[in-house]
């Protein structure tokens, strides 16, 4: 009986188990942080440790020369930092736009053309032009490249996330609302604005971050359209890709190479400066908006 | 008046009567309302569609002349050539073995683990324990690739990584790991499985939460052991969030997260044999090597291939439980 009313304090594994499966967890959240601390360690090494000892957890010497530096080439990473901040920021917002009045429109069930939109929108989603034709057509056709642009519009619009929006309008938005709008004779456009969007936020969060984290960390349109006599235009994802080829460029023709241009490239510890700086916004928030990427999850599992 | 005109919307949206494709006012503003998104993929999903017919013409670029006119004027339709040379290269049969061989084991790791993490992690009697062990490991989700490939180059790095320095003060010989084609698939399953397996985990978890609570209830009455729970109500429960993913998964058997294969690897040439899949193919078919027809060829391919795979998964699941399916 005593069972039957609390069973979810009986139903627990023993004390056992639970220090087995606690500690193993506690292993594995070790193990998952401890190649940021690491690097953030590298980043806070002298140069002369780097060199006599390698990478260490504990460098002989501490060292801030690293983040001197960064601040030091200014014009270069500096810009770099601004780029990422913007490209984040326009296209989060563009990105909300589309992704918001699409999943609006599709989630209106008297709207005429909704089974055509419907598969108009999945129809990519199943099948792509690929990498060649996209490129040809972004560069050629839509002059995208070594612009901010081909950086921003891309990535900007998604049908997973039009769908998430879409089955949240129709969950949580009652009709009813929609309807007075109507009745009160505003047109869609008002509705969606005054009525839809103030009671969308957590959805409207949720991809807005969603969208934030991707463009933050996006490099792969920077490689495809950036040039490398356009470093102003270059992102700090792009940035750290195009250390890493120059150093490995330098690794196979060493002897090409005088100290001149080296000094250009930056330090083993600058480097990893870098990564801190792209990282740490990320370690810092995203426990915050965990929960808003688990709610959104599970809004998009939810068929429609 | 007013009221006429409510009356009409009202009854317009609550019972739609239309004859042939007749659009209300009310579809016009949302037509309005989504032309931008349309735009967007009329310009960045459609347009591309077309470009499609490179694959099947000898790409020729015309002096001082736009793509278009290259494409369609300038340049000769050659039929299946393009795919022809394509399966003449000795790269296909390594890059298709690659990009599936990864793909299986990451869908057979992603699948496995997750799953018992998920349960045992609902198992852990502290909640602020769980929360925070399930917070950390929800860390490598969030990063790219390019930051990841540092993280391994500080490890792997032949003169300073840590691995190697470790090796030295156990006496042992240091490994040039970026030479070493053989440790790496081993290297890239756990560099996968260790930036995803947390934010599965916290998708089976999300599940096995939302599962009613008197299910297991009645189990314990019933005297059911920890397993025979698990066996018969956790994972039962599951199916639908498994299948689902696991047609995506599959459904995108041919095609690879490029920044993995790429960047983690650091592009070094000795590992290709074991790290260079369709996606890495294709980006330096174009970029490097401004080899059109194979680019395209390949890039085709994996396109078809992959829809293929999306249908014919969703129709196996579908078979299998007509609950699961996707569409």
């Amino acid at each position: 009986m005593k069972a039957a009313k609390k069973p979810w304090v009986f139903n627990k594994v023993g004390p056992i188990p639970n220090a087995l499966i606690s500690a193993l967890f506690i292993a594995l959240a070790l193990g998952t942080l401890l190649p940021l601390v690491f690097v953030v360690v590298i980043s806070f090494s002298s140069e002369a440790s780097i060199v006599a000892k390698g990478y260490s957890f504990i460098p002989m010497e501490w060292s801030t020369a690293a983040y001197d530096y960064l601040l030091d080439t200014s014009n270069y990473i500096g810009r770099a930092f601004v780029n990422s901040i913007g490209i984040t920021i326009t296209g989060t917002l563009l990105g909300l736009m589309l992704i918001s009045t699409l999943g609006y429109t599709i989630s209106r069930p008297s709207f005429r053309l909704r089974g055509v939109y419907t598969a108009f929108i999945f129809i990519p989603m199943m099948f792509s032009g690929g990498l060649v034709s996209t490129y040809m057509v972004n560069t050629q056709v839509f002059g995208l490249k070594n612009t901010y642009l081909a950086l921003i519009l891309p990535g900007a619009c998604s049908t997973w996330y039009a769908i998430i929006m879409r089955t949240f309008f129709q969950t949580t938005i009652p009709d009813s609302i929609i309807e007075s709008g109507k009745i009160d004779g505003a047109s869609q456009l008002r509705i969606f604005v005054r009525l839809v969007l103030p009671i969308s936020l957590p959805v409207i969060a949720t991809i807005g971050l969603f969208l934030t984290f991707a463009y933050w960390n996006a490099w792969y349109g920077a490689m495809l359209y950036l040039d490398s006599s356009h470093r102003d235009l270059y992102p700090l994802q792009y940035v750290l890709v195009s250390i890493q080829n120059s150093i490995s460029f330098m690794a196979r023709n060493e002897e090409y190479f005088t100290s001149e241009i080296t000094k250009t490239i930056p330090t083993e510890s600058s480097r990893m400066a870098i990564v801190t700086v792209v990282v740490l916004p990320i370690a810092c928030s995203y426990p915050f908006f965990q929960r808003y990427f688990i709610n959104g999850l599970t809004i998009g599992a939810v068929k429609g | 008046m007013h009221r006429a005109a409510a009356t009409r919307s009202l009854s317009a949206s609550a019972k739609p009567r239309r004859r042939g494709l007749g659009l209300l006012l009310d579809d016009f503003e949302l037509i309005l309302l989504s032309l931008p998104s349309i735009l967007w993929y009329l310009a960045f999903c459609y347009a591309p569609l077309f470009g499609l017919v490179i694959a099947f013409k000898n790409y020729k670029v015309a002096p001082g002349k736009g793509f278009l006119y290259s494409l369609f004027v300038r340049s000769k339709w050659v039929g299946f050539k393009n795919f022809e040379f394509l399966f003449k290269s000795p790269d296909v049969a390594i890059i298709f073995r690659n990009t599936i061989g990864y793909n299986l084991a990451f869908i057979l790791i992603g699948l496995v683990l997750p799953v018992t993490l998920a349960i045992l992690i609902s198992q852990v009697h502290s909640s602020r324990l769980a929360k925070g062990c399930q917070t950390a490991m929800f860390l490598p989700h969030f990063l790219s690739w390019v930051v990841v490939s540092y993280f391994v180059y500080a490890f792997l790095a032949t003169d300073r990584g840590l691995i190697n320095s470790l090796l030295k003060s156990v006496g042992g010989e240091t490994i040039t790991w970026y030479q070493r084609p053989e440790y790496w698939p081993f290297i890239l399953v756990f560099l996968n499985t260790w930036k995803t397996v947390g934010y599965s985990m916290v998708v089976y978890l999300a599940s096995i939460t939302g599962i009613d609570q008197s299910l297991y209830e009645s189990a314990v009455i019933d005297g059911a052991t920890k397993w025979q729970q698990v066996k018969g109500i956790t994972l039962p429960m599951l199916r639908p969030i498994i299948s689902i993913l696991f047609i995506m998964n599959v459904g995108h058997i041919f095609s690879s997260d490029f920044g993995l294969f790429y960047h983690a690897t650091r592009d070094s040439g000795s590992l290709s044999a074991v790290t260079q899949t369709i996606d890495v193919y294709v980006y330096k078919a174009l970029m490097e090597r401004s080899n059109y027809a194979y680019a395209s060829a390949s890039g085709l391919m994996q396109s078809v291939l992959g829809c293929v795979m999306i249908v014919a998964s969703n129709y196996i699941v579908k078979r299998i439980d007509p609950e699961s399916g996707f569409f």
